[in-house]
């Protein structure tokens, strides 16, 4: 064991005097590497450091950071400036470039996830190929998180830039590639935002398959009766949209389908989608099979003879549907769906739909489509936290207790009840209403969502004033923490609500208790304005629950490497300044999937993510960041474990010179440096983060640089 | 300095050693992370340094013992979680390698609590700072790097 730790000592010391001219090292490298680029001449690096106003001058000392930076090898140059993401800035940068004729840069100032793409393009205009430039974050990673020590925040400074100087004075030139954009996008969901979405790039001329995972789409909206604040009935401001979405030539619609693989990267995405066996043809499917004007034409012949009764989701669960089904009268596309979980294959309906139209098909399977689009958005939706967690309000425990979405079923016209608001344990019209906010929301115990969930203040203001219009004499009670009426409109409505008489109690609901005789409910909750507890007794409870990321959407966003939050909503690539996009080149976010919004913010949202998808279909190209790998090939031994290990399949082996090498193929690798990190005999090259630039970053934080 | 979690803020001073760590983090998750962790002004100890790369998967085992013979007093890797890497699964693959580092760390007498492989996604930048607090800890409470003083 001794052994072993001295030959480690001797090992660091040689890697010591290496470090003190790191340029022959690399040279020694170079001459090996495929690449033919690399300064030949000795590094000359310039230091730009930021003070940020007072963001990183605040917490470091500049004076002292460029100081030291003097003495860092291979520097040439080293300048300060407030704000060097500036024009002035920027202009120092591409001076010092052409005056001092330095080969690197390297800017102390934000995060790389920031500004690097600023300070790229400076280079670039100061006559450096943009690679050559390394950015030394000071801000995000240490003045900020160091506020209260100044010392320890500029001794680490001084080692971030001093490993960046060590790296930009290995970085190589390198050409960005340009991949051709397909002219096609896919939205995936088909709520109203992703119904939007796809209207809006069908208008641009973009082909758009629009997938929907339900056998109808409107999503959650179309389960609305009204918007707040103008009353709008949701159907009506809906349908319109729906109807445009199933004629729009633009527009591939596949409904009852899921996304179940996709591949490649921004332009080129090829995805599988999964046409989930619906037991029913369309027209064009039973054309297809040489049924002549037969299909689905929705008549609802086959409804009435179909033995299976099970709940309708879309009410949810207070009205029977079959085991062959249309959600509601409504519907796009009007074409019915055989729920084969729950079917017995009886035959009725096919009897019933009958030897012309012949649209039923009891041994239909699922059908896979492979499309490719250059971009696509997710538009996945939500659902409502399951609020029977919550055990002390007592859903699915007490009857007369129903969630904001069932209230909406039951008061709209289409709903189980034909709009008449009734108690579920009697069919009685209610007449003292309470609703509760924040149910599953702002909860910080740990079984609710910590997060607002933002519509349910306004919604359950709007389900006071429909109870003050279909039922006279009634009362309506809301407890609150705080009414968050924060819209266009929304605080005028919250007047207006507060003028129709519903009681406001500011205080959370303890508990709810049954009457088992009467089915009242009792409402212990304290209210805290007049600090005093109080027992409400209601006729039906209104629980404005929580909302969560729909179901899928997990899987979904891996399918497209795309991240969440903790709380499950995916996670956009900047939170103010990029909130459609995503860290994945290519795939954008719409609507309630990202957080949640409201109808105006997710139509806005929907808009944005549209516009952001169709930029790259437009411009027709894409530059890729050059991060690709490279083989050495005098190094490789053609052992073939970095084949198996790419995630892509952009590796293989191929005979070159009667030798088995290994091949990149580039448009394939998306330089994750996973064959590079593992390769045994050290022979792939990965561009902008080679073996030797990593090493060196390491030996300059560990061996120091001081000149 | 405001601590996150339950962890201790390690003293600071003239006469007081501070530990050399470097951590190796991914563009997509930690190192947004850590990025998260400024914006959100969460205070954490400053005596580790970063070295980004795309992915945790480029990370050869070498780095690693690397800046151990260097003369690291610890080294931190971080990457996705499991299941949410960019590259789909470059953190399952570099996990395998850091499991052998530690393996190897444990047979030439160099203790394995030197090296740390965490998972923080882009939006816990919290949960970054309490790591690297937790990090800072356990490696001061362990002592400089007996390969620092074997080289003396």
């Amino acid at each position: 064991m001794v052994e072993k730790k001295k030959t480690t000592t001797k090992k660091t010391e040689t890697k010591k005097k290496d470090t003190k001219k790191v340029a022959p090292v690399k040279q020694e490298i170079k001459k090996q590497a495929p690449v033919k680029t690399g300064p030949s001449e000795k590094p000359r690096i310039g230091v730009f450091i930021c003070h940020c106003g007072t963001n990183i001058a605040g917490s470091i000392d500049i004076k002292d950071l460029e100081a030291y930076a003097k003495t860092i090898p291979n520097v040439a140059h080293t300048d300060n400036y407030q704000y060097v993401c500036s024009t002035p800035g920027q202009k120092k940068i591409t001076d010092a470039i052409r005056d001092q004729k330095l080969t690197g840069t390297v800017v102390a100032a934000c995060s790389p996830r920031l500004h690097e793409p600023t300070f790229r393009t400076a280079t670039k205009e100061g006559g450096l190929n943009q690679f050559r430039f390394e950015m030394a974050n000071i801000r995000e990673q240490n003045a900020w998180v160091h506020m209260h020590d100044k010392e320890g925040a500029t001794d680490k400074a001084k080692d971030t830039i001093r490993i960046a100087v060590a790296k930009a004075s290995l970085l190589e030139d390198l050409t960005p590639k340009t991949v051709p954009v397909e002219k096609a996008a896919m939205v995936v969901g088909a709520g109203i935002a992703g119904m939007q979405a796809a209207l809006d790039l069908a208008a641009a001329g973009i082909k758009t398959y629009l997938i929907e995972s339900a056998p109808s789409i409107g999503g959650r909206m179309s389960q609305l009766d009204k918007t707040f604040p103008t009353l709008d009935c949701s159907q009506c401001i809906l349908t319109p949209k729906m109807v445009d979405v199933g004629r729009d030539s633009n527009i591939e619609l596949y409904t009852y389908s899921e996304v179940d693989a996709v591949e490649g990267y921004i332009g080129n995405f090829d995805v599988t989608i999964r046409k989930k066996a619906r037991g029913v043809l369309t027209m064009a499917e039973a054309e297809a099979r040489g049924i002549i004007g037969g299909g689905c034409n929705g008549c609802g012949d086959c409804d009435p003879v179909c033995p299976v009764v099970k709940p309708n989701v879309f009410e949810m669960g207070m009205k029977p549907r079959k085991a062959i089904y249309i959600n509601h009268p409504q519907v796009v596309p009007l074409l019915y769906t055989i729920d084969f979980d729950s079917c017995v294959k009886c035959g009725l309906c096919v009897t019933a739909c009958g030897p012309e139209r012949k649209a039923i098909d009891l041994e239909a399977k699922d059908e896979f489509i492979k499309v490719k689009v250059g971009t696509a958005i997710l538009a996945t939706g939500f659902e409502l936290f399951p609020i029977e967690k919550k055990t002390e309000w007592g859903y699915k425990k007490f009857e007369n207790v129903i969630t904001g979405l069932e209230f909406e079923r039951l008061i709209c016209a289409s709903g189980p009840t034909s709009g008449h608001l009734v108690r579920p344990s009697d069919g009685e019209t209610p007449k003292r209403i309470a609703f509760l906010l924040c149910a599953g929301s702002r909860d910080n115990t740990g079984v609710g969502k910590p997060y607002c969930s933002r519509f349910c203040c306004m919604y359950s203001l709007k389900h006071a004033h429909q109870i003050y219009e279909k039922i006279p004499g009634a009362q309506t009670y809301i407890f609150y923490m705080d009414i968050r009426s924060f819209g266009k409109a929304y605080e005028e409505f919250y007047y207006r609500i507060q003028d129709e008489g519903t009681k406001f109690v500011r205080g959370r609901v303890a508990n709810i208790l049954e009457d088992p005789k009467s089915k009242n409910l009792h409402v212990y909750a304290d209210d805290t304005l007049l600090d005093r507890p109080m027992d409400l007794e209601v006729d039906l409870v209104v629980l404005a629950s929580a909302v969560q990321p729909s179901e899928d959407t997990n899987r979904t966003r891996k399918l497209f490497g795309v991240s969440c939050s903790m709380d499950g909503w995916l996670l956009e690539a900047h939170p103010k300044l990029n909130p459609c996009g995503t860290t994945t080149a290519g795939v954008f976010l719409a609507g309630v999937c990202q957080g949640p919004k409201d109808i105006p913010d997710t139509v806005a949202s929907a808009e944005g993510a549209a516009s952001a998808a169709s930029i790259p279909i437009h411009k027709g190209e894409v530059e890729l960041e050059p991060y690709f790998a490279t083989c050495i090939e005098e190094k490789c031994a053609g052992c073939g474990m970095c084949v198996n290990l790419c995630p892509y399949s952009a590796l293989a082996l191929v005979d070159k010179d009667g030798r088995t090498v290994m091949e990149v193929t580039e448009a394939k690798c998306k330089g994750c440096g996973t064959c590079g990190g593992f390769c045994p005999g050290g022979a792939i090259w990965m561009n902008h983060f080679a073996t030797p630039q990593i090493v060196a970053q390491i030996d300059a934080f560990l061996l120091g640089g001081e000149q | 300095m405001s601590a996150p979690g339950n962890f201790k803020i390690p003293e600071r001073g003239p006469g007081i050693w501070q530990p050399k760590i470097i951590g190796l983090l991914c563009n997509w998750c930690s190192y947004a992370g850590a990025d998260l962790a400024g914006g959100g002004r969460i205070q954490y100890p400053p005596d580790v340094r970063v070295v980004r790369v795309m992915c945790t998967g480029r990370l050869d085992a070498l780095f690693v013992l690397k800046a151990f013979a260097d003369g690291a007093d610890g080294v931190l890797v971080s990457g996705c979680h499991f299941g949410d890497c960019h590259y789909l699964e470059g953190n399952y693959k570099s996990a395998k390698r850091m499991f052998m580092v530690k393996r190897l760390m444990k047979s030439i007498g160099l203790d394995d609590r030197r090296f740390r492989m965490t998972f923080v996604s882009a939006s816990e930048g919290a949960k970054w700072a309490a790591v690297i607090t937790d990090v800072v800890n356990t490696v001061t409470d362990l002592g400089p790097s007996p390969i620092t003083e074997f080289r003396k």
